[in-house]
């Protein structure tokens, strides 16, 4: 068993990389947080306009968290979210186009439009879904890491949920089972303090989510989250320990989110100063202030337009599309023949 | 053709589609090195070993979506659950999950994975114990159901299913698993899904079952005869798809039916069954629809009071005559 205990008073010190490839990963971090940040944007934008339906629960403020993890895998790797997961998808490397489309229910989409925000799958991009049952996908995400046990494909998963989900049992079994079998998995608590509206310290016994993982003898570590390089360094020690011991960890990555819990939350339950507080704190806006300050800010202007592009190009592709036509509902629904 | 048990055709079922693909497993409470809550997959940890045949831990919800997230990455898992009741607390797993992430994925994903356990009443096992599941599962677009009340299906159907790409429920039964019957030893013995069986020919009436409640049919349509009526029993098989054909041919032919199942009334196979029926062979029905099923109160443990709360031949028998207008 490996059990071990961080906090951000004693960062690890990996190799740091030469500055000038350090820049340039920290330029390609920002342009993942900003391509995140302008799609969250856009759409909370569509979705008052009405052409996006149901519920959308943007990242906004968390994007470091995806990015970093991302950041720490291989491409073959596996990756299960929540219902916030526009940006996980983006930083597994899925086309804003596809993810656009989808909120649009666009056939285009990459579910189809049959999906929606809450579930963004592409198989292509091993992006095994988003998912709107908070806790139900947690499990699953450990049948990932069995398979990949199974099969000695020497693949990881990282299964990513908020701090509301560690009260259900879904977290526990998962979490039992994935130590039981020694699975391959690092499970991320996105911990942004509040559980759709209530603050955690009306919902949790316990403040530091990593303590769970002692029950199940399983490895942790617990991070705020400040900076892009930092998650992917702490994921990354996870991920390694996954791949070459099928140990599992559970990471509570302190972070925060800056819009509502979804476009229908006014966020009346925190003060405006403790979100100015926060937003002080923005790891898009510092890694931007840190590209400037290595002296890369020239290149800043035409990546900002490149994304700005992107974006403008995906809302496009988004209005565009044709809809999803009724004769791929049952087609859809089952593999072969309809079972009625 | 060598007689064997129903539970013992289970066994061959998964052992023979574990020795033909290796992506095929066995996982659930005590499956291993207790040799089965119910000895259905007695000997298995010791000819597949640890790696396949896995003891899980007391969690439903917890091995049943692991299982799902296996199956979504090319696996093909059998999740045993120690009965169907336990399932409840899985059923967010099969409903939000195993049935859903083909559509919501836009088809990317499928879940080729099947669940088994035994499933209704049993011997005075109580009100917890004694549900009949398969009428909240069959509701479910995304789901497969089956329901064999012979060792010979049970085989067959259980090989059909573990080859199937869908999730595949599969409802068996306590009192099934020591019934004997002649199974092939073909290990590409498959029954097919959606195909009812014709348990007994008839002329006089159709009587509609499944799982265990089939033998009680066929008992019913046993002494029925002594009486001068003729029932043909059907045995569905699978719950979903349904074999609406066959019940159409059948009524075409007697002009009444009855369909016997364990569950409540309200709702469930029967009354599905009771609309295909009514809805696509309207002209053809001399009668209403009998419905003989489980009484509409909870499981009770006394033992005579549990006989009266099951479907038993002479309701069966009751419901016959009722639809000849006998009674």
């Amino acid at each position: 068993m490996v059990a071990t205990t961080k906090t951000n008073s004693k960062k690890p010190e990996p190799a740091a990389p030469a500055p000038d490839v350090r820049l340039s990963r920290l330029l390609a971090f920002y342009r993942q947080m900003l391509l995140i940040r302008r799609c969250e944007e856009e759409s909370a934008r569509a979705y008052a306009q009405g052409k996006i339906g149901g519920f959308l629960h943007l990242y906004i403020g968390q994007e470091a968290v995806a990015v970093g993890a991302c950041a720490a895998l291989k491409p073959d790797d596996y990756v299960v979210g929540t219902y916030r997961d526009h940006g996980l998808a983006i930083a597994k490397g899925m086309n804003v186009k596809h993810v656009m489309a989808e909120l649009f229910g666009k056939a285009t989409g990459c579910s189809q439009g049959l999906g929606g925000s809450m579930h963004l799958f592409d198989a292509a991009h091993h992006m095994l879904g988003g998912y709107g049952i908070v806790g139900g996908h947690i499990p699953l995400a450990a049948g990932v890491a069995f398979a990949s046990k199974y099969r000695e494909d020497g693949r990881v998963t990282l299964c990513f949920f908020g701090e509301g989900a560690v009260s259900i049992g879904g977290f526990h079994e998962a979490c039992s089972l994935a130590a039981l079998w020694k699975l391959p998995i690092v499970f991320i608590c996105e911990n942004n303090e509040y559980s759709m509206g209530t603050p955690l310290s009306r919902t949790m016994s316990v403040e530091d989510v990593s303590l769970k993982a002692a029950a199940y003898g399983m490895a942790k570590d617990r991070l705020f989250v400040r900076d892009v390089f930092e998650v992917e360094a702490r994921v990354g020690e996870a991920v390694a320990r996954a791949r070459s011991t099928g140990e599992p960890t559970l990471i509570e990555a302190r972070t925060y989110r800056f819009r509502g819990h979804s476009m229908s939350d006014p966020g009346k339950y925190r003060t405006p100063a403790e979100l100015e507080e926060h937003k002080k704190n923005d790891t898009l806006v510092q890694a931007r202030s840190a590209i400037v300050a290595g002296g890369a800010g020239e290149k800043l202007a035409e990546l900002e337009s490149d994304v700005e592009r992107e974006i403008e190009e995906a809302v496009r592709f988004a209005e565009e599309s044709p809809e999803p036509t009724a004769d791929i509902l049952e087609a859809t629904t089952y593999s072969g023949p309809f079972a009625r | 053709m060598p007689s064997i048990r129903y539970r013992e055709a289970l066994k061959q079922a998964m052992s023979e589609e574990m020795t033909r693909d290796e992506r095929v497993f066995l996982l659930g409470e005590e499956v291993g090195h207790y040799q089965g809550a119910y000895k259905v997959s007695e000997g298995m940890l010791d000819k597949f070993g640890p790696k396949r045949v896995i003891d899980a831990p007391i969690a439903e919800a917890g091995f049943a979506g692991l299982g799902i997230g296996a199956a979504m990455v090319g696996l093909r898992p059998i999740i045993e659950f120690m009965t169907w009741n336990f399932s409840a607390v899985a059923f967010d797993q099969i409903l939000c999950n195993a049935a859903k992430i083909r559509q919501m994925s836009g088809g990317q994903f499928t879940v080729p994975i099947v669940f088994r356990a035994p499933n209704g009443s049993a011997a005075q096992v109580g009100s917890q114990h004694s549900h009949a599941m398969e009428h909240f599962y069959a509701q479910i677009p995304g789901l497969k159901i089956i329901a064999p009340a012979t060792p010979a299906d049970a085989k067959g159907l259980l090989k059909t299913a573990i080859r199937d790409d869908n999730p595949v429920l599969c409802f068996e039964s306590e009192t099934l698993y020591s019934v004997k019957g002649e199974v092939p030893e073909d290990t590409e013995f498959l029954v097919p899904m959606g195909q009812a069986n014709i348990a007994r020919p008839g002329k006089d009436v159709t009587v509609i079952a499944w799982s265990r409640i089939v033998n009680v049919a066929l008992d019913a349509a046993a002494k029925l005869e002594k009486e001068g009526i003729d029932v043909e029993v059907i045995d569905l098989r699978s719950l979903r798809p349904l074999d609406t054909d066959t019940l159409l041919t059948s009524v075409a032919k007697t002009h009444r039916a009855v369909v016997a199942g364990e569950g409540w009334p309200y709702g469930g196979v029967g009354a599905e069954i009771v609309d295909r029926i009514q809805r696509l062979a309207f002209d053809e029905l001399d009668a209403p629809i009998e419905r003989v099923q489980t009484m509409d109160v909870p499981m009770p443990y006394n033992a005579k009071l549990e006989q009266l709360v099951i479907p038993q031949a002479a309701g069966i028998m009751d419901a016959v005559k009722r639809s000849l207008y006998r009674a």
